[in-house]
């Protein structure tokens, strides 16, 4: 058995008196993608928070390449090798594109990733890099967020929603660009609401509800029956 | 008419002091929203550190620039770091009254350490050589110096802000906070630096006021008010509307003073409230993204 790249181990997080996650724990391999669905509050996004260092957890740990991240600030999160792609993209308005994504290169971590590399990925950001980041369209701006957070060079990337109020024709012009990702050797938790593509996208899959891991399994296991089960506490 | 072309030109030229009051506060409130009551008393305490570099070294007060910018931006650096980042959140309120308490300590331990006497830097020389502009125009050369200087920062603050990455950092992070802590950006340094920064231009702005007139501890306050009028006046956000500001300000008072010595201040005030009438999101407001 493999040391996991990321292990987050009976995690639990609160907003104010609001528990968010009940003992949440999950797995990450080196080279793996993994995809946490549930409904809307379920604690998906919460989750992604606690790892990336923008949310303190109450209890439990997160340890990332043997040693334990739970107390880190979110800026030192990122130099050790974790980038958050956040729900709702927040790109910098008042930056160009390109700007942007120089700002994901902050921390200075080196690996492949560089402006040439992440315009070879998404070429529209090329034609792009000088308009304001508002000034793109929905899909693009996602590009953008991706872009910007893989130019820190992360080992594990942490998706949130990624095809939140997007066409499905752009979520799957963004996914078809996932597995060039994995091949560069950076490991996906991409949270979901849309099933099928997380299904598609991910070997194995968490699924959350109200706050509490109600289902796991390699994705090509899971049938939709057992999945709706456990999205909706049926 | 001549005389008039003077009075507008001597307001033009203090105009550039102004606008560096207001450069730098204008520049702390952009990056972390934090309106700094103590800034006017900081101008007072460079022009003070100037008196004492320059007595105890024997320098011109413009030499003494090289060693007074960098211990303001030291002071700056420590009090950001070490007391206002812990007032910063949500809130507007307790940066306000910490600051406003900052202003209270300085001008008590400079009345402490150098008594309520008037004090004045002497340039020499340089303070009253003058230029012939035109046919019975004369400039003085220091307020045409304090005036280039005060473009040159403007224009440096200018190019830091959009064309480095710490000026990308410091909008990154007035954008959107969090999200620039997850590009690996420590905000508490961020701001160290800006506040750095800002009692850098503060320190320039306090040299020139101490060589162009008579200063004591307790003048810091008008001092904040003259560059909240020029950052508000201008538009937030915008340095060269900050200058411009800066600028109206200066004219408003020389014209004031002309009319009658008593009109001074006030007829800047009075300037100001009519633009913010006319005007309140100032001449040259930043345009949102």
């Amino acid at each position: 058995m493999p040391e996991p790249l990321l292990e987050v181990r009976a995690l639990d997080a609160f907003y104010g008196d609001f528990q968010a996650l009940f003992g949440v724990s999950l797995q990450i391999e080196q080279g793996q993608v993994v995809a946490v669905i549930g409904a809307n509050g379920a604690g998906k996004s919460t989750l992604l928070k606690c790892i990336a260092g923008m949310m303190p957890a109450r209890r439990g740990d997160v340890v990332f390449d043997r040693s334990s991240i739970i107390t880190k600030a979110a800026f030192d999160v990122v130099a050790g090798g974790i980038a958050l792609v956040p729900e709702g993209r927040r790109l910098f308005p008042s930056l160009t594109v390109e700007e942007n994504l120089l700002i994901g290169s902050q921390s200075r971590r080196p690996g492949p990733w560089s402006l040439a590399r992440v315009y070879e990925l998404f070429p529209i950001l090329a034609e792009r890099r000088h308009l304001p980041a508002p000034a793109l369209s929905g899909g693009q701006q996602q590009m953008c967020a991706i872009a910007r957070a893989l130019m820190s060079n992360p080992r594990l990337l942490l998706c949130d929603e990624i095809s939140l109020g997007l066409a499905p024709i752009v979520v799957r012009d963004i996914y078809e660009r996932l597995p060039a990702l994995v091949a560069e050797g950076v490991s996906l938790i991409v949270v979901e609401q849309d099933i099928a593509q997380a299904l598609k996208a991910a070997h194995h899959v968490y699924c959350l509800q109200e706050g509490r891991i109600a289902l796991q399994g390699q994705a090509h296991e899971l049938t939709r029956e057992v999945i709706s089960a456990a999205y909706f506490g049926l | 008419m001549i005389h008039w072309l003077n009075v507008i030109l001597q307001g033009i030229l203090v105009g550039g002091l102004y606008a560096m009051f207001a450069a730098g506060l204008s520049l702390i409130f952009g990056v972390m929203r934090l309106v700094n009551i103590a800034h006017g008393d900081l101008i007072v305490l460079a022009a003070y550190v100037a008196l004492v570099v320059t007595n105890s070294l024997g320098i011109d007060p413009l030499t003494s620039l090289f060693l007074v910018v960098p211990i303001m931006a030291a002071i700056g650096y420590v009090l950001q770091r070490g007391l206002l980042n812990f007032t910063l959140g949500d809130d507007l309120l307790p940066p306000l009254l910490v600051t406003f308490g900052v202003s209270i300590i300085i001008q008590n331990g400079l009345l402490e350490l150098f008594t309520a006497d008037s004090r004045k830097l002497q340039a020499g020389q340089i303070e009253i050589e003058t230029v012939q502009m035109l046919q019975g125009l004369w400039v003085g050369y220091l307020p045409l110096i304090q005036f280039f200087v005060a473009i040159a920062v403007i224009a440096g603050l200018q190019i830091l802000f959009y064309r480095t990455a710490l000026g990308r950092a410091f909008r990154a992070t007035s954008d959107d906070q969090p999200v620039a802590q997850l590009m690996g950006i420590d905000t508490r340094h961020v701001f160290a630096m800006a506040m750095a920064l800002s009692l850098a231009v503060v320190a320039i702005a306090g040299v020139f006021l101490a060589v162009r007139a008579n200063f004591d501890p307790a003048i810091g306050p008008a001092r904040l008010i003259f560059g909240f009028e020029a950052v508000i006046m201008g538009g937030l956000g915008s340095l060269w509307g900050t200058l411009a500001g800066g600028i109206i300000l200066g004219v408003a008072q020389a014209i004031g003073a002309e009319l009658d010595p008593g009109w001074q201040v006030l007829a800047g005030h009075v300037v100001f409230l009519a633009i913010l009438a006319v005007r309140p999101q100032g001449l040259f407001p930043k345009v949102s993204g």
